[in-house]
């Protein structure tokens, strides 16, 4: 192990450990702590200038409740809820059977396709946005939770089936060639054989896709203009222009964008961070 | 990595496996670029005519100042988001430790990459804000002179990258952090008979196992210096007078927003940001394809 394990240090240097630990976390989170005390503050105390000091009386709830009450934050939530997990569930039917396809079979133009999905995962936005946009006005889909979900899907579809295909291709190859042998249809094999075993993947990919788009901003902004359509992200950098002074409820609402993804983190974490890390072992 | 002899393969199976995720990226992300290519040789306003203009778009760019504010800016976040690597190795390394409470420790200092670039956004806001925010009246108590980051044209765009830093840090970390798990122990014990301690340790016999790390790092840090647009339009909307630009944003303003209408304009930008991000792909999928063919 590197750095060597404190436990054989001084204990002078493990005391000194235990004590900064909490305050480098306490610093590396102070702007969120920041903005989780100024949720729960009076409107008052910011007026009077208690910026930092003690709040003079718990307002967390009133703050949260007029969020709700002043804005339409309700519906925006909802919104990202029938964006993310229509484009979750799409994402990893498509980059499954890529992944599959890209990994067991060996066809001419196998790496090109691969790369082209890899490559077509980096591109910035705004060389996708106009034809895009314009597509989806074509096709009535503008405005719409299923014009976002269609993009996403073809969008994050690139990464996944990158994940897919590598981790299929580590599969113990013994267990396909021997379905293979015993003449097993392509079809049967992917969906008894392959499929019980990407579990892993799948959780690990649901996760991220789930957080990459719920806390998406750029499409949901230029694709997206009604109340009942716009995801949370779009929603609030609206109310950061409405509520310009009122800290309190642009804080409060920040807290209640995060929370989704933070609790999907902290239930699946285990996935989530095999899924981000991918590649970081192997050479 | 084995590959055993595949079957030659019946040929139209692995199409159909294929055919939905071709479908789908084929017309929402490989055709939509070329699409923007020829916008870009366009007068277009998004609704009227369509006028062919050649290079015309391109010409205008070099003689925009806002075009070359953005790519400087563009410049200063690749340079500094990179800090992200060494820090997120140097948070790894201080947090790869087994003593109790470790594993929570190491989830919330990771806890800034899930959540979303607005809310960042919106929370370094605050942090930067005149009069309420943290970092002014830290400033002010240290130094008697409060300064607000985002409302300054020389800092505006060091105070966004900071802010980016944040979630960029962290993932690094997380990275490292898994690396630096499957570290081969016996290299670091004959490293330790060697006498190597400490820093030698640390360049001679732990980076070099931490290369894959190492690679991804960079690779994610670099497209997402260049992807950066969400906290621009979070926390300045790329001003004051559009000091804090990038060229994403331009782009935006120019073809997306309210009044954005110069279609032609805004793909040319779009281009050019291509064109930029496309060498580091490059770079990226060469390499991967060498480990392909080692593999």
């Amino acid at each position: 192990m590197f750095p060597t394990p404190i436990e054989n240090s001084s204990s002078l240097i493990r005391i000194g450990y235990k004590v900064i630990l909490p305050i480098a976390l306490f610093l590396w989170l102070l702007p969120l702590l920041g903005i989780a005390f100024t949720s729960i503050r009076p409107a008052a105390d910011l007026d009077a200038g208690n910026y930092f000091g003690w709040p003079s009386n718990f307002a967390g709830v009133e703050n949260y409740t007029s969020v709700f009450t002043r804005s339409n934050i309700g519906y925006y939530i909802l919104n990202s809820f029938k964006v993310t997990i229509p484009t979750v569930i799409g994402t990893l039917i498509l980059s499954t059977l890529a992944g599959y396809a890209l990994a067991i079979y060996n066809f001419r133009s196998n790496l090109i396709i691969f790369f082209l999905f890899v490559a077509g995962n980096f591109v910035p936005f705004q060389i996708l946005a106009i034809p895009v946009r314009d597509l989806s006005i074509d096709m009535g889909l503008y405005d719409t939770s299923i014009g976002l979900i269609m993009f996403h899907i073809a969008f994050q579809t690139g990464f996944c089936t990158l994940f897919m295909r590598n981790f299929i291709k580590a599969l113990p190859v013994v267990l396909i060639e021997s379905a293979r042998v015993e003449g097993v249809n392509d079809w049967k094999i992917f969906y008894y054989i392959v499929l019980p075993l990407v579990r892993p993947a799948i959780a690990a990919l649901a996760v991220l896709v789930f957080t990459f788009i719920w806390n998406d901003f750029f499409w949901a902004t230029i694709m997206s203009q009604s109340v009942s359509v716009r995801p949370i992200t779009a929603g609030i950098s609206e109310l950061k222009g409405q509520w310009k002074a009122a800290w309190e409820l642009i804080a409060a609402a920040s807290i209640i964008a995060a929370l989704p993804p933070v609790a999907m983190f902290f239930m699946m974490q285990k996935h989530f961070i095999a899924g981000l890390t991918l590649g970081a072992t192997k050479g | 990595m084995s590959t055993p002899n595949r079957r030659p393969p019946p040929s139209l199976t692995p199409w159909l496996f294929l055919a939905p995720a071709i479908l789908f990226f084929s017309v929402y992300v490989i055709y939509p670029v070329i699409q923007s290519v020829m916008i870009s040789f366009l007068d277009w306003d998004g609704l009227g005519e369509k006028t062919w203009v050649g290079f015309e778009n391109y010409r205008d760019l070099l003689d925009d100042p806002s075009f070359y504010t953005s790519l400087k800016n563009n410049v200063i976040w690749l340079l500094l988001y990179l800090a992200a690597v060494p820090a997120g190795l140097a948070v790894a390394l201080f947090l790869n430790q087994s003593v109790f409470g470790i594993r929570l420790y190491k989830s919330l200092f990771f806890f800034p990459f899930v959540i979303s670039n607005v809310v960042v956004g919106l929370i370094f806001s605050w942090f930067y804000a005149p009069n309420l925010g943290l970092l002014p009246n830290i400033l002010d108590w240290l130094f008697g002179t409060p300064i607000a980051v985002l409302a300054e044209e020389d800092l505006v765009t060091y105070g966004i990258i900071a802010a980016g830093l944040w979630p960029q840090i962290a993932y690094c970390m997380i990275l490292y952090l898994t690396g630096l798990n499957s570290i081969n122990s016996e290299l670091i014990e004959a490293g330790r008979l060697d006498n190597a301690k400490g820093f030698s340790m640390l360049w001679y016999v732990v980076l070099p196992q931490l290369r894959p790390a190492t690679f991804i790092a960079v690779v994610v840090t670099v497209i997402g210096a260049l992807r950066s647009f969400d906290l621009i339009a979070i926390m300045t909307s790329g001003g004051p007078y559009g000091s804090s630009r990038v060229l994403s944003y331009f782009m935006f303003e120019q073809s997306l927003s309210e009044y954005g209408t110069a279609m032609g304009y805004g793909a040319a930008i779009a281009v050019v940001l291509f064109a930029i991000m496309l060498v580091f792909i490059s770079l990226f999928i060469v390499r991967m394809l060498a480990q392909e063919r080692n593999a």
